[in-house]
């Protein structure tokens, strides 16, 4: 990532600028003695400092659990270090006129006629405009390696492995009401593709997700798995290919910082490589109705050989009795509250009596 | 100044009753629209008040689940259409004659006719609670809204066709009025800066309020008649929809904010006795915010239906409104910088709207970065942004610009003190609901929910409390406005000492604004030049009062 020490590097030549912008506030705006230069780039390097701190140790994230999620970090973390240099700049300039310049009492004169200054206005649009540009390179830089334009992902050519898995169309395909459902009929494909690493390489894993109100279910094309939960190998290149049955959901996954909107009539996706054990959520973001809220399920990323065993007992289990995701999706408006809540409940080891307890003055379920 | 003559327009006085009829008076009609939207700005913040209780706890146990989606459809639908966006109309319809020097608008009955259809606009769209309020959130997506409650959804489209309607008629006056009825020796640039963000946000209105209207229009269809416009079960395209959507509620932020811009840019100079810094970037800024406003939509989508380079396209785009942004915000700065700052009720919100709307303008700039929104969006991070935009933009603006023109609307002062609390009280609470959001949207909360992860409680607690001070603050708004008005000290007729032409007049305004044609002495904001400096009875509300009675 030179290109994000580069874009710090330019950023944080903040100590300069701000004694530049100094200077010519001197010159311009105050006619009154100002702190002496020294004090300036003093204050100008704390405030590097304070920012470059903040930018890194705001904890506002989640865990990472994709080499994807470090990467947005990055660029969130650059941003957050800019923004907190500007807040500091913007909101001490506030203070400082409030402090500096309050009309004393009996004083009934005027201000200072300053009505502008070109250079100063020259350089406030320049500086903008130079961090906003060095934005959008990090994050177009972010968004390639993301995948997001994997050229098959976004020109819409299905790599061989996809059009195979659609030739067995899986049982997520099949329902009825879906007219329109044709993964093949817009000219692209929608949402993050292979890395540049990846690209024109089949993923390992490809599942085909549904959203319909108010669950995700999971088909495993290879198995004829149909499940309520996505499991998923660590270090495997996964591809998600999403469809909606009725309305728009989103799938989102925060520990990935990646979401893409199942949509009804297109197929979108979203690949990516899991890189850290363990259970995370999977939340509908895209308002589907009034059980948006509990539209939540989990992905278990696991070593191979859980993975494997998980397989295998789905298989045995779906063998007898094989099932649709119609059939796999729980009603929700169905639950009681508590009942909806369970999800969360069990990530945060709260006990059913516990939901019980904050539920105890609800009326409404029916 | 010459002091008008208590006996040329006594017996045309304005009486209480005239605001409650089909007035072509610019004055009458704008007070109508500051009410009218002060009324549903007070239903939907009650909106708010139960959406917020219900969030307090992470089960569904205030209102039901299909309710709570009403609750949100409805508070934003009024917030834009029926708070923020009249009350834009309403500093419009009150400022713009006064400030060039005309006796009305353009097209006065035009006026009428454009305030006269939010209120049926505005009633039908409560009535339908009645059947089943709206649920599909106000940005209305199909094909969720082609499947619940079809009587709420259709009333809610026909309300926006009407105000979407009002909002168009007022965009041609603004347009018409300011272009062709300045007094002769104003230029555009001695006209106000309130004159320049009024162009730019009657633009935007009358370029992109047509799509929303074809966008509602074969919803419509969809919905009542069966067609397949966007619906997928019928081959349609719900994305198109959502381009059409954003087409216009993307520029519609800007509808909502640069109305008062232009207001703050009226107001810092005035109270810290200071020219605007840089007049021509503040005014061209607008038009450039304006003209990119129209070609960021898809920011909206960057998670929808959208290939990954347009995704980059309108990143760009994006990005590049901040600079115009930032030129205001420094210009400011620049004018208070140097100044002799009073803190007056209207300084306190112009600043707080600086500090605030500062807030919502860097996440602006994050969220358009399309690798950090595909995390955020649909969450409260977004939720956080949007309310720092219009709650801490718009919302601090619009009470900044109705105390600084109480005086000139009324006649009557304000009481300072309250004014005062007000904005403590605001800027507190906005600031405790809101900054909270941003953690809760990283952390993984998603928007639009009635019921969440209990881990979140914590935060959600403290937005609650930050919506029951800001419910507080209401009070002592309502209560000082209504008193004032009745029983309020006399206001002079210039009591800030301000050089833009509404403060030469009496106050309030005879019914032909003035009483001779008024004539530039000064440039809008030549304060500290030399000029002709106004009187300084700004100083104490005890000396505004003294001012008002020797004028008389
Ligand atoms: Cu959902
Ligand atoms: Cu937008």
């Amino acid at each position: 990532m030179t290109l994000k020490f580069a874009s710090t590097a330019i950023f944080y030549s903040y100590p300069f600028y701000s004694l530049i912008s100094n200077l010519l506030l001197k010159q311009t705006l105050n006619p009154v003695n100002i702190p002496s230069n020294i004090l300036t780039l003093v204050a100008g390097i704390l405030l590097t400092a304070v920012s470059l701190w903040y930018g890194q140790n705001h904890g506002l994230l989640p865990v990472q659990a994709s080499e994807q999620a470090a990467q947005v970090d990055g660029l969130f973390n650059m941003m957050m270090t800019i923004a907190t240099g500007l807040f500091i700049i913007v909101q001490g300039c506030l203070i400082f006129v409030a402090i500096k310049y309050r009309r004393r009492a009996g004083d009934n004169s005027d201000g200072s006629p300053n009505n502008g200054n070109i250079p100063l206005e020259i350089f406030w649009t320049a500086i903008p405009a130079a961090i906003v540009l060095m934005i959008s390179i990090y994050s177009f830089e972010v968004y390639t390696q993301m995948g997001g334009l994997d050229p098959m992902a976004s020109m819409g050519h299905k790599t061989p492995s996809q059009v195979l898995a659609q030739g067995g169309e899986s049982t997520g395909m099949n329902m009825e009401g879906m007219v329109a459902m044709d993964a093949q009929r817009g000219s692209i494909a929608l949402g993050l593709g292979a890395t540049p690493a990846n690209e024109n390489k089949p993923p390992a894993v490809l599942i085909k997700v549904l959203g319909l109100q108010y669950a995700w279910t999971f088909t495993y094309p290879e198995t004829g798995i149909v499940s309520g939960e996505l499991h998923l190998p660590i270090g495997e290149d996964a591809q998600l290919d999403i469809a909606a049955q009725d309305v728009l959901h989103a799938f989102w996954l925060p520990e990935f910082r990646i979401k893409q909107d199942a949509i009804p009539g297109r197929e979108t996706e979203l690949r990516f490589t899991p890189n850290r054990l363990g259970e995370y959520p999977v939340i509908c973001a895209e308002l589907c109705g009034a059980y948006h809220g509990v539209m939540v399920t989990k992905l278990y990323v696991e070593t191979p050989e859980q993975y494997q065993s998980w397989i295998e007992a789905q298989q045995v289990a779906q063998a007898a009795e094989p099932r649709t995701p119609q059939q796999v999706a729980v009603d929700v408006s169905k639950l009681s509250s508590n009942q909806y809540l369970q999800p969360y409940a069990q990530e945060l080891g709260i006990t059913p009596e516990m939901l019980q307890h904050m539920d105890h003055h609800q009326h409404h379920d029916q | 100044m010459t002091a008008p003559t208590a006996t040329a327009h006594h017996h045309e006085e304005r009486l209480w009753w005239h605001f409650f009829t089909f007035s072509t008076d610019h004055k009458v009609i704008g007070i109508q629209y500051l009410v009218t939207s002060f009324l549903f700005y007070f239903i939907g913040g009650s909106l708010a008040g139960v959406i917020r209780t219900e969030l307090a706890t992470p089960a569904s146990d205030v209102v039901s689940p299909e309710l709570y989606n009403q609750l949100f459809t409805v508070h934003a639908t009024v917030m834009i259409f029926l708070w923020i966006v009249p009350a834009g109309a309403a500093f419009g319809n009150y400022l713009i004659p006064l400030m060039i020097g005309a006796k009305d608008m353009a097209f006065p009955v035009l006026n009428a006719i454009a305030f006269w259809l939010i209120p049926p606009g505005g009633i039908l769209l409560m009535s339908s609670f009645l059947v089943g309020a709206p649920q599909a959130g106000w940005t209305s997506y199909p094909p969720l809204s082609l499947l619940t409650g079809k009587p709420g959804e259709f009333i809610w489209i026909l309300s926006l066709l009407m105000l979407g309607t009002s909002s168009i008629l007022g965009a041609i006056n603004f347009m018409v009025t300011i272009w062709k009825m300045r007094i002769p020796r104003m230029d555009i640039h001695s006209m106000p800066l309130f004159c320049w963000a009024m162009i730019a946000t009657s633009a935007l209105i009358l370029l992109s309020t047509p799509v929303l209207a074809g966008a509602l229009i074969l919803l419509a269809f969809d919905l009542m008649a069966g067609t397949s416009f966007f619906n997928p079960a019928g081959g349609g395209d719900p994305i198109v929809y959502q381009h059409m959507f954003w087409f216009y509620s993307h520029p519609a932020v800007y509808i909502m904010i640069l109305p008062f811009f232009g207001a703050l840019s009226e107001i810092l100079p005035v109270h810290a006795r200071k020219p605007i810094f840089g007049y021509r970037a503040i005014a061209y800024s607008s038009l450039i915010i304006s003209f990119l406003g129209l070609i960021v939509w898809a920011h909206h989508m960057f998670t929808s239906g959208v290939p990954g380079w347009l995704r980059m396209f309108f990143m760009i785009t994006t990005m590049i409104i901040a600079v115009p942004t930032g030129i205001k915000i420094f210009g400011w700065l620049g004018t208070l910088w140097g100044g002799k700052i009073s803190f007056t009720t209207p300084m306190l919100f112009g600043m707080g709207l600086i500090s605030a709307f500062l807030i919502g303008g860097l996440t602006g700039v994050m969220v358009a970065s399309v690798p950090f929104d595909i995390h955020v969006h649909d969450t409260y991070f977004i939720v956080a942004h949007l309310h720092y935009v219009l709650f801490g933009g718009s919302v601090l603006g619009i009470f900044a610009a109705t105390y600084h023109w109480f005086p000139k609307m009324t006649g009557r002062m304000y009481n300072e003190f309250w004014g005062r609390v007000h904005f403590a009280l605001t800027f507190i609470g906005l600031n405790l609901t809101f900054m909270p959001m941003h953690e809760l949207g990283l952390l993984g909360m998603n928007r639009r929910v009635a019921m969440y992860d209990p881990q979140f409680q914590n935060l959600n607690l403290l937005c609650s409390f930050g919506t029951l001070l800001l419910a507080i603050s209401t009070f002592p708004f309502v209560i000082n406005m209504v008193w004032s008005w009745l029983k309020g000290p006399q206001a002079a007729n210039n009591p800030w000492g301000g050089l833009t032409l509404e403060w030469q007049t009496s106050s309030p305004p005879s019914i032909e604004n003035f009483d001779e044609l008024p004539v530039m002495t000064s440039g809008p904001y030549d304060y500290g030049l030399g000029g002709k400096k106004a009187d300084f009875s700004f100083l104490k509300p005890k000396q505004r009062v003294m001012a008002a009675s020797a004028e008389k």
